[in-house]
C-alpha cells in the first residue's frame, strides 16, 4: 500500500485495468463481497463508537473519583483537634490514600456559603471537621478504612458517596474492551470472508488459471488480477458501509453522556476521524487475505 | 535443449514410462509417435514440468526440472510454445487477444501486424474476434498454434496440432512449424499421422520417436 491513501484508491480505480481482464467478470462473488464488507464496516462504526463512547464515560468517571472521599468529624470542640489528627495519622498510613488535608475554616465556610449566606458566623458554629482524601486509582478498602476510624476517633464518619460509580466505571471499561473485541472479530470474519470468496473465485477459474500457467504466468501476476478486483470491491462495500454507519451514529438523539452511556454513544469531535480508518483497513485485510489466499489456492496447480 | 536421464513416470502406482533416455539438441525437429495411451501426452507434458518424473532427471535448457521454483517454471516456459491436446483459452477474451496473451503475460507489447499476419496464416483472419467456445475443434488446433508460436520461443512442443484438421490445413500448419525450425527453434511434434511426417521429412530433417511398451526408441528410416 502506498503511504498516501488517495493514491492508492485512485490507484486501484484507474490502474491497469488491462491486468483485469485474464480473469472473467465474477459477478455474483464480487457483488457478495462488496454487500458483505458494506455490512462489516458498519458494524464496526458501532463498535467503534461504542468503545470510544464508553472510554469517554471511563475516563470521567475516573477523574471524578480521584478526589470524592471526605472524612467527617462531629466531635466535641475539645476533642476536635485531636480527633482530627488522630484521622490524619490513620489516613497516613492507609494503603490506597495519597494525601488528606484537613480544610480551614475559611474553606469549609466557602463550601456552606450557597446554603446559609456570606455572614455566616462559622466560629459560633459548632461545624464538623472535613478532611479531605486523595486516592490512589485503584482505591482503598472502604470498610476497612472506616473501622479503623471509628476505632481512633469517634466522630469520624467516612463520606464516600461517588463510591457507587466504581463497578459502573468497571462495567463501562470492560463494555469497551468488548467494543475493541468486537472490532478484532468483525476484522477477522471479514478476512475469512474474503479469503474464502478468493478461493471460490480461483476455483471457478481453473481453466483460466491452467491456461495462464501453461503460457508462463507467475502466480503474482494472476494473483494480481483477484487481488485487485477483491481489494477495490472491499474498498468501496467498507466506504458506503462506514458512512452509512457514521450517518446513523450522528443521526442518535443528542444526549450528553452524563445520561448514560447508551444515549451517549458516538464521536466526540476529532473521533469522528476514527471511522474514516475503517475503509482503509478492510482493504488492507482485503489485499492481504486475497493475496495468502490466491498463493496457497495457486500452489495446487503447476 | 530437452534432456531425459532415465526418467520414469507412473501414475497411481502404475508404471506408465520407464527409463526412457533422449536428447533434443537445439535446432532439431522431432516426431513423437506411438499408439494411443502409450504416454506422448504424458511425455511432453514432462518436458514443461506440468508432471514430475517418478525417478530420473530431465532437463530444460540446461536446468534441472526437479523441485525448480514457481517462478522459475513460469521463467522457463515463456521459452517454449505449447500446444496442448485438449487446447484452452480464456474463454471470456476474444481469439486475438488470446493468442496475443504470452506477449501479455510475460510484459511484452504485442506487434498487431504480426499478429494478424499469423492469424492470417493459420487461417483465422475472419474470427479474430470470436469467443473461443464459438471456434470449430480445428479452429482451436490452428488459434493454440498461433498462440504457441507467437512469443517467437526457443522451443515448440506440440501435442497432436493437426487432429482435427484436414490435409491442406495440415500442411499449412506444418510448414509454419519447419519454418520456425530452419530459423533455429527446437520443434517437438507428438502426431499419429504417418502421411504428415513424410511430408515433413521433405522439408526438414526430421527425426521420427516413438513410444512403445513404456520407452522411447529412434525409429527407423523407413517412415
Ligand atoms: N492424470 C492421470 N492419471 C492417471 N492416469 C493417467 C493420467 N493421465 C494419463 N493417464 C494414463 O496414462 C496413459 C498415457 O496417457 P497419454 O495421454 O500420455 O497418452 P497419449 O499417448 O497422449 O494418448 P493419445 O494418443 O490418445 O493422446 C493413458 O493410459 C492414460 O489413461
Ligand atoms: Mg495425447
Amino acid at each position: 500500500m502506498a503511504a498516501n491513501p488517495i493514491k492508492t484508491i485512485v490507484l486501484v480505480l484507474t490502474g491497469a485495468p488491462r491486468a483485469d481482464r485474464v480473469v472473467p467478470p465474477s459477478g455474483h462473488t464480487a457483488t457478495l463481497t462488496t454487500l458483505t464488507a458494506a455490512a462489516m464496516a458498519f458494524l464496526a462504526v458501532f463498535a467503534l463508537a461504542l468503545s470510544l463512547a464508553t472510554g469517554r464515560l471511563a475516563d470521567r468517571w475516573a477523574g471524578a473519583l480521584a478526589e470524592t472521599a471526605t472524612v467527617r468529624i462531629a466531635a466535641p470542640a475539645d476533642q476536635m483537634a485531636a480527633q482530627t489528627q488522630k484521622v490524619l495519622d490513620v489516613l497516613g498510613t492507609t494503603p490506597g490514600v495519597t494525601s488528606a488535608r484537613a480544610l480551614g475554616g475559611d474553606e469549609i465556610k466557602a463550601l456552606l456559603e450557597p446554603w446559609l449566606g456570606p455572614d455566616l458566623p462559622v466560629d459560633a458554629l459548632p461545624l464538623p471537621q472535613l478532611v479531605e482524601v486523595t486516592e490512589a486509582a485503584d482505591g482503598f478498602d472502604a470498610q476497612g478504612l472506616q473501622l479503623r476510624l471509628k476505632a481512633e476517633a469517634p466522630g469520624a464518619t467516612l463520606d464516600d458517596h461517588m463510591r457507587w460509580r466504581r463497578p459502573l466505571i468497571a462495567s463501562a471499561e470492560r463494555i469497551r474492551f468488548l467494543g475493541l473485541l468486537s472490532l478484532a472479530l468483525i476484522g477477522g470474519a471479514s478476512a475469512a470472508m474474503i479469503t474464502l470468496a478468493t478461493q471460490a473465485a480461483l476455483a471457478a477459474n481453473g481453466q483460466v488459471v491452467r491456461t495462464l500457467r501453461l503460457i508462463g504466468a507467475r502466480d503474482s501476476y494472476i494473483a494480481r488480477a483477484f487481488v485487485r478486483r477483491f481489494t477495490l470491491r472491499t474498498l468501496l462495500g467498507a466506504l458506503a458501509g462506514t458512512l452509512a454507519g457514521m450517518a446513523a451514529v450522528a443521526l442518535l438523539p443528542p444526549a450528553a453522556d452524563e445520561g448514560g452511556f447508551l444515549t451517549g454513544l458516538g464521536f466526540a469531535g476529532l473521533q469522528w476521524a476514527w471511522p474514516l480508518g475503517i475503509p482503509a483497513v478492510a482493504a488492507a485485510v482485503a489485499f492481504l487475505s486475497t493475496r495468502a489466499a490466491a498463493f496457497r489456492s495457486l500452489r495446487s496447480v503447476r | 535443449m530437452i534432456e531425459f536421464h532415465d526418467v520414469s513416470l507412473g501414475y497411481a502406482g502404475k508404471e506408465l514410462l520407464s527409463g526412457v533416455t533422449l536428447k533434443l539438441a537445439p535446432g532439431s525437429f522431432h516426431f513423437l509417435t506411438g499408439p494411443s495411451g502409450a504416454g506422448k501426452t504424458s511425455l511432453i507434458k514432462l518436458c514443461y514440468g506440468d508432471l514430475a518424473a517418478s525417478a530420473g532427471r530431465i532437463e530444460l535448457f540446461g536446468e534441472d526440472l526437479a523441485n525448480m521454483a514457481r517462478d522459475d517454471i513460469a521463467r522457463l516456459r515463456r521459452r517454449i510454445g505449447i500446444v496442448h491436446q485438449d487446447c484452452q483459452f480464456l474463454d471470456h477474451l476474444p481469439l486475438d487477444e488470446n493468442v496475443a496473451l504470452p506477449m501479455r503475460v510475460a510484459g511484452l507489447e504485442t506487434d498487431e501486424q504480426a499478429l494478424y499476419e499469423l492469424l492470417a496464416w493459420v487461417g483465422l483472419s475472419g474470427r479474430a474476434t470470436a469467443l473461443p467456445p464459438s471456434l470449430s475443434g480445428g479452429e482451436r488446433q490452428r488459434a493454440a498454434l498461433a498462440r504457441a508460436v507467437i512469443n517467437s520461443p526457443d522451443i515448440i512442443l506440440a501435442d497432436e496440432p493437426t487432429g482435427n484438421i484436414d490435409w491442406d490445413m495440415s500442411l499449412r500448419l506444418l510448414r509454419l512449424l519447419t519454418e520456425l525450425n530452419r530459423m533455429g527453434k527446437t520443434v517437438l511434434m507428438a502426431t499419429h499421422d504417418l502421411n504428415l511426417i513424410r511430408a515433413a521429412k521433405s522439408q526438414v530433417s526430421a527425426r521420427v520417436l516413438r513410444i512403445q511398451g513404456g520407452t522411447v526408441q529412434l525409429a527407423g528410416a523407413d517412415l
